[in-house]
């Protein structure tokens, strides 16, 4: 079996991590930019993370055979403060060239403020400018109806094409609204703030195999980088045929990266 | 497709397991001192949520415990989420800080 990780913060994971992805057939790898634990001090600070996306993670997954991809943004929890958010935009045009960046994101919003949602529209307007896809963040828990809702509004504003962009952390009452809209899908496979195996499989099995795939979201919290194999061994569990899980785990994720101009799909057996 | 009992053969013991911890939770709560807040008024009518419901149980609990407002909030004043809408006049609890 082999399958693509959408989405997984690997600045926060050690390198036997990257061991565990490989053996268990990870083929490609992404990681969205997006909130350390803390909020940095100056917009240098994102000018060295970016550097870690772009220079220093590529070369840690490629010791294990894993291709590196990167998407470029400043999180919505720290672009409440508009200012900073704004200096740090200003530097994203000198990585978009890197060649493992695919687009924007996670860009989106945290507690649907005024001021998240000024600096996701900034977001739109520069993803639109060097013509990039986006992968898009959904508020936690109680604020992720509200939030996927002001995104879309925002984003039918922009007049961006929905099959350019992911939404991502759907749950059972986000991902119907999300999929009506032409947008793509994601599920995030971390139990305590988004879903288990059982539950994304569910949501496939409720709103279909199409425009949608599943990633771990591993980082610094309580997270598994293999969440994404291991809930393929539970589709097994549930009788979907290996065909089936493939395209979840592999093609689905491959056809909507097929559309960044830096992914080239990756050898697999 | 699996058969309803291939479902139960899969999911019942690690269902039943969580409904006892549900269970004990509330017990949990019921014997410590103090008074709980708006994330217990939402579990609660989160519960009622699930078992009147028929069909799409997960949607409805989660719009049980979703803030249902439309216009974008003035600022923030914390990062993080509480799990459960806010009654403010509660006040609020120590936060849990969700990462990703």
């Amino acid at each position: 079996m082999h399958y693509i990780e959408p989405h997984a913060h690997m600045v926060s994971r050690t390198t036997a991590d990257y061991q565990q992805l490989a053996m268990a057939g990870c083929a490609a790898l992404c990681e969205p930019a997006f909130w350390a634990g803390y909020d940095r001090a100056s917009a240098q600070g994102f000018y060295d993370y970016y550097r870690q996306l772009t220079e220093y993670e590529p070369a840690r997954a490629a010791k294990f055979g894993i291709p590196h991809y990167c998407w470029l943004c400043i999180n919505p929890k720290e672009s409440e403060d508009a200012g900073f958010a704004r200096e740090v935009l200003q530097i994203i045009p000198d990585f978009i060239d890197k060649p493992n960046v695919l687009g924007i994101g996670e860009i989106g919003l945290n507690k649907n403020t005024k001021n998240e949602l000024a600096i996701f529209e900034e977001h739109v307007e520069l993803a639109k400018k060097y013509d990039l896809p986006i992968l898009i963040h959904t508020p936690h828990l109680e604020d992720k109806l509200k939030g996927t809702k002001l995104i879309i509004d925002a984003l039918k504003n922009a007049n961006v094409d929905p099959a350019r962009v992911v939404i991502d952390h759907v749950e059972e009452h986000t991902a119907g609204i999300v999929l009506d809209a032409g947008f793509w899908a994601g599920m995030t496979l971390y139990p305590e703030s988004k879903c288990t195996a059982a539950r994304a499989i569910d949501m496939l099995e409720t709103f279909g195999m199409e425009n949608i795939w599943m990633n771990s979201a591993c980082d610094w919290g309580i997270s598994d980088p293999l969440a994404v194999v291991k809930c393929a061994l539970e589709m097994k569990k549930r009788q979907h045929s290996i065909k089936t899980v493939q395209k979840v785990i592999f093609e689905n994720p491959a056809r909507f990266l097929k559309q960044c101009k830096n992914f080239v799909l990756p050898e697999t057996p | 497709m699996p058969t309803k009992t291939d479902i139960l053969d899969l999911y019942f013991m690690d269902s039943r397991a969580k409904l006892l911890d549900i269970a004990s939770y509330l017990d949990r709560l019921d014997r410590h001192e103090g008074e709980t807040d708006f994330r217990q008024e939402g579990f609660i009518n989160a519960l009622q949520t699930m078992l009147e419901t028929k069909e799409n149980r997960a949607a409805a609990v989660l719009n049980t415990l979703s803030d249902h407002s439309t216009e974008p909030e003035e600022a923030a004043t914390i990062q993080v989420a509480y799990g459960a809408p806010q009654n403010h006049e509660n006040g609020s609890p120590e936060p849990q800080i969700t990462s990703n």
